[in-house]
C-alpha cells in the first residue's frame, strides 16, 4: 500500500512547476544557511507569507525545499569559514575546518553534502514505511494521548535538551504564557490583554520566530565584531569524484550515523547531541581516533550524516501527530494550518495527495540538493564575502518584511525587535529559544486537548494514568521530566564524578 | 553574568505575578462546564515563579563570574540595535520601502564606509526589487507611506 501512494506523490512532485519551486527553495535555503543570522526556522517564516497564494503541496514543497537548502548551508559556512551556522553543525567544524585549512576544503565539503545526502535519504526511507502506521495508531488516540504526547515532546526538552532543566522549563513555560495571552476560544474571555487592543490577537510563532532566531542572532553575532576569514574552494569534478571513491570504506560510519540520527532525531532538540553523539562514536571505533580533530574525512561524515538524518526524521512527529520535532517544523506547521489544512493523524486520510507529495517531495528535494549545493559552492561561499554593513541591516530589513507579512501589521515589527533583544539576553543566559518557540505554536492545542481530557474525566488527572497509551507515555514524560533529578544522585550512588554539562540544543 | 541571571529572574517573577493576577480574576477552578478560561494560565504562572525563584536561588549560591556583557560588545550590539529601532520608527511615518532605502544607506555609509555609488545602488536598489517581488509578484501588501502614494500606489 505505501509504494502505490508513494508513487502517486511523485505524480504531484515531479511536475515541472513543482521541481521548479523546488530548485527555488534549496538556492534560497543555502543561501540563508549560509548567512549569519538566519537559518532554517527563521528562513521558512519570512518566505512563508509568499506561500499563502500557492497551492498546498507547492508551498509546502517549497518550505522543506528552503529547510534542506539551510540544512546544506551550515556545512559550508562550517568547513570553510570555521562558523557553525547552526548548533549541529559544530561537530562538522572539528575535522572540516582543518581539512580546508590543509587545501582539502574539496574534499571535506564533498564528504559533507554526500554524508548529509546518505543520513537524510535514510530518514526519508523509515519515514515513508512508519508515517502512514504511525498515522493508523494516532488516529485511535483521543485529547489524554495527545495531551501526553505534548508532556512527552516538553520533557524531553527538560530533561535530554542538556544545559540548565530549569531554564529550559522556564522557556516552556513561557512559550505557553504568550500563547495564551489574547482571545479564548473555549469561553469568548479575553486573557492577560490588560486592556490593550494590540494584544488581543495575541502574539505570533512566526514574528518570535523571526525576532528571536533572526534579530537576536545578529545582535549576537556583531559582539564579537565580524570578519570572516574563509579557506578557498577548489571544487571541482575530479575531486568531487575522486572523494566518492574513498568514501564507501565509512560505510560503518554511515549507517551507525543515519541509525544514530533518525532515533535522536523524532524527538525534539535530537539533532545536536545525535551529531556529537555520532562524531564520538566515530572516533571511538576508528583505527587512528589520534587523528581526529586534525583533519580525518571520517570526522566530517559522521556529524554530518547523523545530523542530516535528525533533521528529516523531525519532520516525522509534524506530519503523522501534527506536533513538529523542531522550530522549523513548527513554522511548517503553522504553515498548515495557514493553507487550510488540519494537520494531525486525518490527514493521511483526508489529503492523500499532499501528504505523499511532501514525502516524494523529500527524495526529489535531497537529490536535488545535494547535485546543486556540489556545483554551487563557489556561488555560496562567495555570499559570506558581502560586507557586513551591507549584509547587516539586509538581514534586519528582509526580518522586518517577514514580521510585518504575517497579519500586515506594523506592532509585529516592533515585537519581532524585542523578541530579538529578548532572544539575545537569554542566548547568552543560556535559556534555550526552541522549546518557547514549540510552546508558543503548541500552546492552545496542548490547553484544548488538557481542557477536554479534565471534562472527559470530571477534573481529576488520573485520566493520563488509568488510559493505557496515555499512561505509557506520561509515565516516559515524567521520568524525562525528573532525570535532571535522577542523574546526579545515581551518580553520586555509583560514586561516578558529577558529568560535563552537555551542549545546550539552539 | 549572576546579576543579570538575578534581574531577568526577577522580571519573569514579574510577569508571571501579573498572569496570576490576570487569572484570578478570570476563575482558576471549574467553570459551568469545565476548567474556567484562568486555570491553564494559573497553574503556568505558578510553575514560572517556582522555577524563577530555584533559579534564582542557584544564581546566588554561584561566585561573581565575568561579566553579561563587555562594553566594547554591548557598544557594536548597540551599533546595531538603535538604527534598526530608527527604522522600524521611520516605517510607521514614510513606509518599509522609503524607510528601509534610508536605513541602508545611512548604515553603508556610517558603519561600513562604502562610495556613495555603492550606498545609492545598494540603498535603492534592494528596496525597489522588493517592492516588485512583494507589492507585485507575490500581491502581500507593505506599510507604505507618501511616496508611494504620490506615486499612485
Amino acid at each position: 500500500m505505501g509504494l502505490e501512494n508513494l508513487a502517486l506523490g511523485f505524480h504531484h512532485a515531479v511536475t515541472p512547476f513543482n521541481l521548479f519551486v523546488a530548485v527555488i527553495g534549496i538556492t534560497l535555503g543555502t543561501i540563508i544557511g549560509v548567512l549569519p543570522g538566519l537559518g532554517g526556522a527563521n528562513g521558512v517564516a519570512i518566505l512563508l507569507p509568499l506561500t499563502f497564494t500557492m497551492p498546498p503541496t507547492s508551498a509546502i514543497i517549497l518550505l522543506t525545499s528552503l529547510y534542506w537548502g539551510a540544512l546544506f548551508g551550515g556545512a559550508i559556512t562550517s568547513i570553510l569559514f570555521n562558523i557553525p551556522g547552526e548548533p549541529w553543525s559544530v561537530a562538522t567544524t572539528f575535522d572540516g575546518y582543518p581539512l580546508a585549512r590543509q587545501g582539502q576544503s574539496g574534499q571535506a565539503l564533498t564528504a559533507a553534502f554526500t554524508s548529509s545526502f546518505v543520513g537524510a535519504f535514510f530518514s526519508i526511507v523509515l519515514i515513508t514505511f512508519f508515517a502512514p502506521i504511525l498515522a493508523e495508531i494516532a488516529l485511535k488516540f483521543g485529547p489524554p494521548e495527545f495531551f501526553a504526547i505534548q508532556l512527552l515532546t516538553f520533557s524531553s526538552f527538560v530533561g535530554l535538551g542538556g544545559g540548565n532543566p530549569l531554564k529550559s522549563l522556564v522557556s516552556i513555560l513561557i512559550g505557553f504564557i504568550l500563547a495564551a495571552v489574547g482571545l479564548d476560544i473555549v469561553t469568548g474571555q479575553l486573557r492577560m490583554t490588560f486592556g490593550f487592543t494590540d494584544l488581543m490577537k495575541g502574539f505570533d510563532f512566526i514574528v518570535a520566530v523571526i525576532g528571536l532566531f533572526g534579530v537576536g542572532e545578529i545582535l549576537l553575532s556583531v559582539e564579537e565584531g565580524l570578519s570572516f576569514h574563509g579557506a578557498t574552494t577548489g571544487m571541482n569534478l575530479r575531486v568531487v569524484l575522486d572523494t566518492w571513491k574513498t568514501l564507501p570504506r565509512y560505510w560503518r560510519t554511515f549507517v551507525r550515523g543515519s541509525f544514530i540520527g533518525f532515533w535522536m532525531g523524532f524527538k525534539p532538540g535530537g539533532a545536536t547531541p545525535a551529531s556529537f553523539m555520532s562524531y564520538a562514536f566515530a572516533k571511538r571505533f576508528s583505527r587512528h581516533p589520534e587523528r581526529f580533530g586534525k583533519g580525518e574525512l571520517e570526522g566530517v561524515v559522521a556529524p554530518e550524516t547523523a545530523a542530516h538524518a535528525a533533521g528529516v526524521a523531525a519532520m516525522l512527529p509534524m506530519i503523522t501527530l501534527g506536533i513538529p520535532g523542531s522550530p522549523t517544523a513548527a513554522v511548517m506547521l503553522g504553515g498548515l494550518i495557514i493553507w487550510g489544512l488540519q494537520p494531525g493523524p486525518l490527514l493521511f486520510k483526508e489529503k492523500p495527495d499532499f501528504v505523499w507529495g511532501l514525502i516524494a517531495s523529500m527524495y526529489t528535494g535531497n537529490i536535488l540538493g545535494v547535485l546543486m549545493v556540489l556545483a554551487g559552492v563557489p556561488f555560496f561561499a562567495a555570499i559570506l564575502r558581502i560586507p557586513f554593513a551591507i549584509l547587516t541591516p539586509l538581514i534586519v530589513v528582509v526580518c522586518a518584511i517577514g514580521a510585518y507579512a504575517v497579519h500586515s501589521s506594523m506592532i509585529d515589527i516592533w515585537y519581532m525587535l524585542i523578541f530579538g533583544v529578548v532572544g539575545y539576553v537569554f542566548k547568552k543566559l543560556d535559556y534555550p529559544l526552541a522549546p518557547l518557540v514549540l510552546a508558543l505554536v503548541l500552546g492552545d492545542l496542548a490547553e484544548n486537548a488538557l481542557r477536554q481530557s479534565l471534562i472527559m474525566s470530571q477534573g481529576t488527572l488520573t485520566i493520563f494514568f488509568t488510559r493505557p497509551i496515555a499512561g505509557a507515555i506520561t509515565a516516559v514524560a515524567i521520568f524525562f521530566f525528573a532525570l535532571p533529578v535522577i542523574t546526579p544522585w545515581w551518580r553520586r550512588l555509583r560514586g561516578l564524578p558529577a558529568a560535563a554539562p552537555a551542549p545546550r540544543e539552539t | 553574568m549572576r546579576t543579570a541571571d538575578l534581574i531577568t529572574a526577577a522580571v519573569l517573577i514579574a510577569g508571571a505575578a501579573l498572569v496570576i493576577f490576570d487569572s484570578l480574576r478570570l476563575g482558576v477552578g471549574w467553570g459551568t462546564d469545565g476548567p474556567n478560561s484562568g486555570f491553564f494560565p494559573f497553574w503556568l504562572g505558578v510553575g514560572m515563579v517556582a522555577a524563577c525563584l530555584l533559579i534564582a536561588f542557584q544564581a546566588l549560591r554561584r561566585s561573581a563570574d565575568k561579566p553579561f556583557v563587555q562594553r566594547a560588545q554591548l557598544s557594536s550590539v548597540l551599533k546595531v540595535l538603535w538604527p534598526a529601532t530608527a527604522a522600524v520608527v521611520l516605517m510607521q511615518f514614510v513606509g518599509l520601502y522609503v524607510a528601509s532605502a534610508i536605513y541602508m544607506g545611512f548604515y553603508m555609509r556610517w558603519v561600513g564606509r562604502h562610495r556613495w555609488a555603492t550606498v545609492a545602488a545598494i540603498g535603492i536598489g534592494v528596496p525597489v526589487a522588493t517592492f516588485f517581488v512583494f507589492e507585485k509578484w507575490f500581491l502581500v501588501p507593505m506599510p507604505k507611506g507618501p511616496l508611494e502614494t504620490w506615486l499612485g500606489y
